[in-house]
């Protein structure tokens, strides 16, 4: 629990809105593709004519299915659609389709890992589907608005928190774990600055030890993971410190400005007070079988905590590594790939961790853009595993084989990159090394031990950095002692 | 005999034998729909080039032997059905100029049967009256006597029937509204179970009691239009996956034997004398078919009344919010801002009893009115649905006046909602419990028709048809048409 001015502490629930990656809209057979020209994905329905009607898109109740039982909840059987009504230019029917009283999701938890190494277990009210509206447009309409209905009708869960939420870190972690399971279900791709993930954040403040809920705020606009926990920390703050100057807190929906790191209170008209909810009388409520749902579950993926699991007992990963490679589904499957390849599991993870992270960041690219394929960085493993080429060199070598895109081998051989691990040719290097520096010898013989690493310097330089250090190392003390 | 004093049924007959051709019949409907209707004002559309195309489509087909089962057959759609590159008003100012650019399913189901589409007909706005005077294109008059309501909100579709502009016409029934014109028009009128006929692409007033269905001159020529709009459709999720049987093939059939269910709080209302003498002799006449009559009880039939105006004007406070000015449409004269826009297009979009709807609907389904108001009504409707369930256990079908008297005048109740709500005191029920209900002539009252109800169990349509068939045999107030 973070304690703020030692006293207070903050009471935090997330709301997660998952953009559903199906082929067609939630209620009609319009693509959902991202980034088309403006109303070119919006069919008769999509622009609510008069007449048309709503029909399910069945996928949406397996992917919602699959995420029910990732967060261990229970699945709805019937489950119902409601009306949510308010009137918004980019709210075509003037409601929204969702769920109310039947969610198809309800119940589950989520055990989320802290920064000490301990884990907390969040409660999920619920996850409910609903479809998204379309985009308002400000710009380039001389003083009027845009109104592009591509994204309208588009599938979206919400899912729903407890108040278990105790400060920005842990609805971070929650948030990344959120992320992680919807990836690996592959029922989104989550990508926050695109929109098809977004957290809207509910904050109230109490005085530490009470029992009493404060006054909440719900936060929104907030697309980043960054941004989330900015906005969550400005508002603790800010109600800390309204309170501490004997103001109340209002109950209201606040917009996050991530320029200029602040929330303000959304105007009344961005948001209706009332949503009149009533049962969509359009579609009937859904019974879902036991033998569907069963037949989901038995088909879904390993899930990143079970992957993690697996890579302690398999791979003999530490925690740290096991949960860092298992937090992304692509990122684990790497990893495997180049463990199987180098057979070396704690070189790869270092290996990809380190040098394949720094690049890949350097770039802004995914591990799926990585320039250097999961095999191919298993073989420059098996490589220095082998002996053929020192780690030294290996770092040059995957250099290489990043800028260029060229095979492993292909370089070795190509830049004669091959470690010397010919003893006879080492002990040439090594005696042609303590005959041109008489001077160091004789300081290393009177005892100067520091200069060994002097005289290791200057053999792998002659060898160009292919000699084998530990081969080095031992001929040279035995030729120093000669 | 004259082409349009005979029924659709003969028609048909007509064209299969070659006695007339489909452009002689539709230029007859549209040569009549010219000289009288600006009186009648039953259209608000007539779509005079599209049917002369399709009459002569239907024309060759028949040449060529490949003719469709109503192929030629001159009809009218209520103007709540979408069809494609026409206008579609829904009778309202908000819809005035908006040109469908899709056909519903019924309007596809029967124009790939073959019929020919004179026009689109008047209807209350939005289907919200019984009178048809809340139409934005004027009141429609009673063919039988122009100073009366033809009954809404399929008042043009009924108006057009009587006074013989259309061999037959679609319309749609969500507290009465096919059966209450049919009665006050002297036409036989049915509403269908709920979700036989697909919704898709007829425009919503309460998603949940609206259901299309016909006007025609019988209960044959209704028989053969029903089934030809009916069945499944995927682009409904509220249409039922159940076969439609040939309503034609039991028409025939004697009703000996069947049960007869007379509910009690529906005589026990302070009827005209002429309402109960008419529907006295209608139970003798099919008691004189071999028909067992039963008194039953339906003791949360009252309920329907209060219920209706509760649920009707909730769902139809949501379904009129895409009137919003933006997409398409009537749209105010320079808005100012969004707020303005919505507020002035939807104030000078709709009519008064659209309006007084839409506040009804959005205060019953307030933050602290849902429990009270919504939700209560949805379980008192399960309660008057449950009644059915029971009664239908020992009879086949429910009898009951259609209306509680003949038409009145134009302007007589239209400042009075609640006397205006009354008329459809018999006809709710059906809707509120889904189930088929048809109304046919059974009598007349100072020159003005009188129709009678029956009702039926889930998907008993073709029990209904017969059973009124069967009345029509040996009854004649449905041939019976006004001079117009």
């Amino acid at each position: 629990m973070t304690i703020y001015n030692e006293s207070w502490e903050a009471v935090i629930g997330l709301e997660i809105h998952v953009q559903l990656a199906t082929n067609s809209k939630l209620f009609s057979g319009a693509s959902t593709n991202f980034g088309a020209l403006p109303n070119t994905q919006a069919c008769n329905i999509d622009l609510a004519l008069p007449g048309v009607l709503p029909v399910l898109n069945e996928e949406v109740l397996k992917m919602a299915v699959k995420l029910g039982k990732a967060l261990n909840a229970n699945i709805n059987s019937p489950t119902s659609f409601a009306r949510k009504n308010y009137f918004y230019p980019d709210l075509p029917k003037g409601y929204q389709i969702s769920q109310m009283d039947k969610p198809i999701v309800e119940g589950g938890f989520l055990d989320i890992e802290l920064e000490d190494g301990t884990s907390k277990r969040i409660g999920v009210t619920r996850a409910h589907l609903e479809e998204d509206a379309g985009k308002s447009l400000h710009e380039d309409f001389e003083g009027q608005s845009g109104i592009d209905l591509n994204r309208s009708g588009t599938p979206l869960i919400e899912i729903v928190s407890e108040p278990d939420i105790s400060s920005p870190k842990e609805a971070i972690a929650y948030l990344k774990s959120i992320h992680s399971i919807i990836r690996y279900l592959e029922i989104s791709d989550g990508n926050m600055a695109e929109g098809s993930m977004r957290c809207d954040a509910n904050v109230s403040v109490r005085k530490l030890g009470s029992k009493e809920l404060g006054t909440r705020t719900e936060t929104k606009n907030v697309n980043s993971f960054r941004f989330v926990e900015k906005a969550i920390q400005y508002e603790i703050e800010r109600q800390i410190s309204e309170i501490e100057s004997g103001n109340t807190i209002t109950q209201e929906t606040r917009l996050y400005d991530s320029q200029a790191n602040t929330t303000r209170p959304m105007r009344t008209k961005e948001y209706a007070n009332d949503y009149r909810y009533f049962p969509e009388p359009d579609l009937l409520p859904v019974v879902l079988e036991d033998s569907f749902i069963k037949e989901i579950h038995e088909d879904m993926p390993e899930m990143p905590t079970e992957k993690k699991l697996r890579f302690i007992k398999e791979y003999g990963l530490s925690e740290y590594d096991s949960s860092l490679l298992a937090s992304d589904k692509d990122l684990a499957n790497f990893f495997e790939t180049v463990a199987d390849e180098s057979k070396s599991a704690k070189l790869s993870a270092n290996w990809i961790m380190g040098e394949l992270s720094a690049e890949l960041n350097k770039e802004n690219l995914n591990i799926l853009n990585s320039k250097v394929s999961a095999k191919q960085l298993g073989l420059l493993i098996k490589r220095i595993e082998d002996s053929t080429i020192s780690g030294k060199i290996a770092k040059d070598v995957f250099e290489k084989m990043w800028s260029t895109g060229n095979e492993i081998d292909a370089i070795i051989e190509k830049e004669g990159l091959q470690q010397v691990t010919d003893l006879s040719e080492i002990e040439t290097m090594v005696s042609k090394v303590i005959n041109e520096n008489p001077g160091q010898l004789q300081q290393y013989l009177s005892g100067k031990d520091r200069l060994f690493g002097f005289f290791v310097g200057q053999v792998m330089k002659e060898s160009q950095g292919k000699a084998n250090p530990s081969q080095v190392n031992e001929i040279l003390k035995k030729k120093l002692k000669e | 005999m004259k082409l349009h004093e005979l029924s659709l049924k003969e028609q048909l007959n007509g064209l299969i034998e070659g006695s007339f051709s489909s452009t002689e019949l539709t230029e007859h409907y549209l040569n009549r729909i010219s000289n009288l209707d600006k009186d009648l004002n039953s259209y608000i559309t007539v779509t005079a080039d599209l049917a002369l195309q399709q009459a002569a489509l239907s024309d060759e087909r028949y040449k060529s032997s490949k003719a469709l089962p109503l192929d030629g057959i001159p009809i009218a759609h209520k103007d709540i059905f979408c069809t494609e590159d026409v206008l579609t008003t829904c009778g309202s100012k908000m819809l005035s100029n908006f040109k469908a650019p899709y056909s519903s399913t019924v309007v596809n189901k029967l124009s790939s049967e073959g019929v020919v589409i004179l026009g689109k007909t008047n209807m209350d706005e939005f289907a919200m009256g019984s009178s048809n005077e809340t139409s934005f294109f004027g009141p429609v008059k009673n063919p039988w006597n122009k100073e009366y309501v033809p009954g809404g909100s399929s008042g043009g579709s009924a108006a057009c029937v009587s006074a013989q502009l259309a061999s037959a016409a679609t319309a749609t029934d969500t507290g009465g509204s096919i059966r209450q014109p049919a009665a006050l028009c002297g036409l036989t009128g049915i509403k269908p179970t709920y979700g036989r006929v697909s919704r898709y692409g007829m425009i919503a007033f309460a998603s949940s009691l609206d259901q299309g269905g016909v006007l025609a001159r019988s209960a044959e020529d209704s028989a053969i239009l029903l089934e030809s709009m009916s069945g499944h459709d995927p682009k409904d999720s509220t249409s039922l996956k159940e076969e439609v049987p040939s309503f034609l093939d039991s028409i025939d059939s004697s009703i000996n034997g069947i049960k007869i269910g007379l509910p009690k709080e529906f005589f026990e209302r302070d009827l005209p004398e002429y309402v109960e003498s008419s529907t006295k002799e209608a139970i003798e006449t099919y008691k004189n078919l071999g028909a067992e009559i039963h008194e039953i009880s339906l003791p949360n039939v009252d309920l329907s009344l209060p219920v209706y105006y509760i649920i009707a004007p909730a769902e139809c406070s949501a379904n009129l919010s895409r009137y919003d000015g933006v997409r398409y449409g009537y749209r105010c004269e320079d808005p100012k801002d969004i707020e303005d826009l919505y507020m002035r297009t939807r104030e000078e979009g709709f009519g008064s009893e659209v309006k007084r709807r839409v506040l009804i609907g959005t205060y019953a389904l307030s933050a602290g009115y849902y429990d009270a108001y919504y939700l209560k009504a949805q379980k008192c409707r399960r309660l008057v649905a449950n009644d059915f369930s029971k009664a239908f256990e020992s009879v086949d079908v429910i009898l009951s006046p259609t209306t509680p008297g003949t038409s009145f005048k134009s302007g007589e109740k239209s400042n009075d909602p609640i006397e205006m709500y009354l008329q459809d005191i018999f006809t709710i029920p059906a809707n509120l419990a889904g189930l088929p209900g048809i109304s046919f002539p059974c009598g007349n009252h100072d020159g003005l028709p009188l129709g009678v109800q029956l009702v039926g169990n889930s998907l008993q349509e073709a029990k209904l048809l017969q059973a009124a068939h069967q009345f029509q045999k040996v009854t004649d107030w449905h041939n019976k048409f006004p001079e117009v």
